[in-house]
């Protein structure tokens, strides 16, 4: 359902102000979304400054400053610091990408970084999201080779072609960055699949080893799951990975019209 | 995804409050707002062709109340609103032959149709204008 306002134990009230690090001679002002289940608040807005000449440029660094110099209480997901493991994914200046791929001085508004946690999402503490449904929706999909020829000695053998076909879809590292910026998935996440899933579920659909082609467009013959993808295209805009989600969806959409045929 | 099993008290994440507008969302949401301003639109259609099917008095009438300053501001958003919607459905139906996604493709296709929408519409009334002046 739309719903434009947030709900009333969501709304962002007034948060705290962090002194600048002593003796720092240049500062980076951070505004960063926190939530503690603990306290029984509202969340609110922390405002930091990173020293620049104690800490590395990406807006990741600079959370791992905040935390380990400023307030360790601060929370958020990373592991590979170069965007391969999809970890630090939230919402940085207005768009969703990954933390740390984003420099600090790639941030426009002001110089200022703003970091709020991936939109539209049940927040289990500070910029880490519920990814439940999220991953709940990418099994859905059963991304995995489905066949029903007897599995051969060797291997599943591909054409260099047919194997081009999953470029711009395998390297999807379900980061979520897409599917929380799209409207469509904060309106009807509950039953539309959102850009991510329905990129995975293209990525099978194309690919000439599976065999069950048929079986995965019944599945998504559905008026939310496929169908609530308007061609907004923040999906593509936001993807850190470059991969352009939106395509696939129009393409599993174009499937859906052949197969008639 | 406004709630989860675990934990009912999470609060939901900011969105549309914190989004940055950018050009592609934004004729997204104006394509729906055209939309459903269309039904108004047809609306004022339909009184019109009553009117002048009811005789010569009705007509009179509405044409003096859409021929106003006003109605003609009505008119002029109308003819915007139509051709917006028409401009925004044949960008759609491009999209739906899996062409046009390339970044480049995209916002191309995104501006041509706000530009050519407020062109046309422009080009349209200064055309009516000039043939049929400020009373037709």
């Amino acid at each position: 359902m739309v719903q434009l306002n947030l709900p009333k134990n969501s709304r962002i009230v007034g948060g705290k102000s962090w002194p600048k690090p002593a003796g720092a001679k240049t500062t980076t002002e951070f505004k960063v979304y926190r939530w503690n289940p603990e306290d029984g608040q509202n969340p609110r807005v922390d405002t930091f400054y990173v020293d620049r000449e104690d800490c590395g440029p990406m807006v990741l660094d600079g959370l791992i400053y905040i935390k380990s110099k400023i307030d360790s209480t601060l929370t958020f997901r990373r592991s590979c610091r170069e965007g391969i493991c999809g970890s630090c994914a939230m919402n940085i200046d207005g768009t969703n990408t990954l933390a740390c791929t984003k420099g600090m001085d790639d941030c426009a508004s002001g110089g200022t970084v703003k970091i709020y946690p991936l939109p539209h999402m049940p927040v289990v503490k500070d910029l880490v999201p519920d990814l439940t449904q999220f991953y709940a929706q990418h099994a859905s999909v059963e991304p995995w080779l489905k066949t029903d020829t007897r599995a051969p000695g060797d291997e599943w053998k591909q054409s260099r072609d047919d194997r081009e076909k999953l470029d711009g879809l395998y390297e999807c590292i379900l980061c979520a960055c897409c599917s929380t910026s799209c409207p469509s998935y904060w309106w009807n996440g509950d039953r539309y699949l959102g850009p991510a899933a329905l990129l995975q579920a293209y990525r099978w659909l194309i690919d000439s080893r599976d065999e069950a082609t048929g079986e995965r467009l019944d599945d998504l013959e559905d008026p939310f799951k496929l169908y609530r993808c308007h061609t907004i295209m923040n999906c593509a805009k936001a993807c850190p990975k470059g991969l352009n989600p939106a395509k696939a969806i129009a393409e599993i959409k174009g499937m859906m019209v052949a197969r008639q045929f | 995804m406004a709630s989860s099993k675990a934990g009912s008290n999470r609060p939901l994440s900011p969105h549309l409050q914190i989004y940055r507008p950018m050009l592609s969302m934004m004729m997204s949401i104006v394509h729906r707002i055209t939309g459903a301003a269309l039904y108004v639109g047809s609306i004022l259609l339909v009184i019109w062709l009553v009117a002048a099917a009811s005789g010569p008095s009705a007509f009179e009438t509405i044409q003096s109340i859409y021929g106003s300053i006003l109605g003609q501001l009505v008119l002029f958003c109308y003819t915007w609103a139509l051709i917006h919607h028409g401009l925004g459905g044949v960008r759609h139906l491009i999209w739906d032959t899996g062409r046009g996604f390339d970044h480049q493709s995209r916002e191309r296709l995104i501006k041509g149709g706000l530009i050519g929408s407020i062109a046309l519409t422009v080009l349209i009334w200064v055309v009516v204008y000039a043939t049929h002046g400020a009373t037709g």
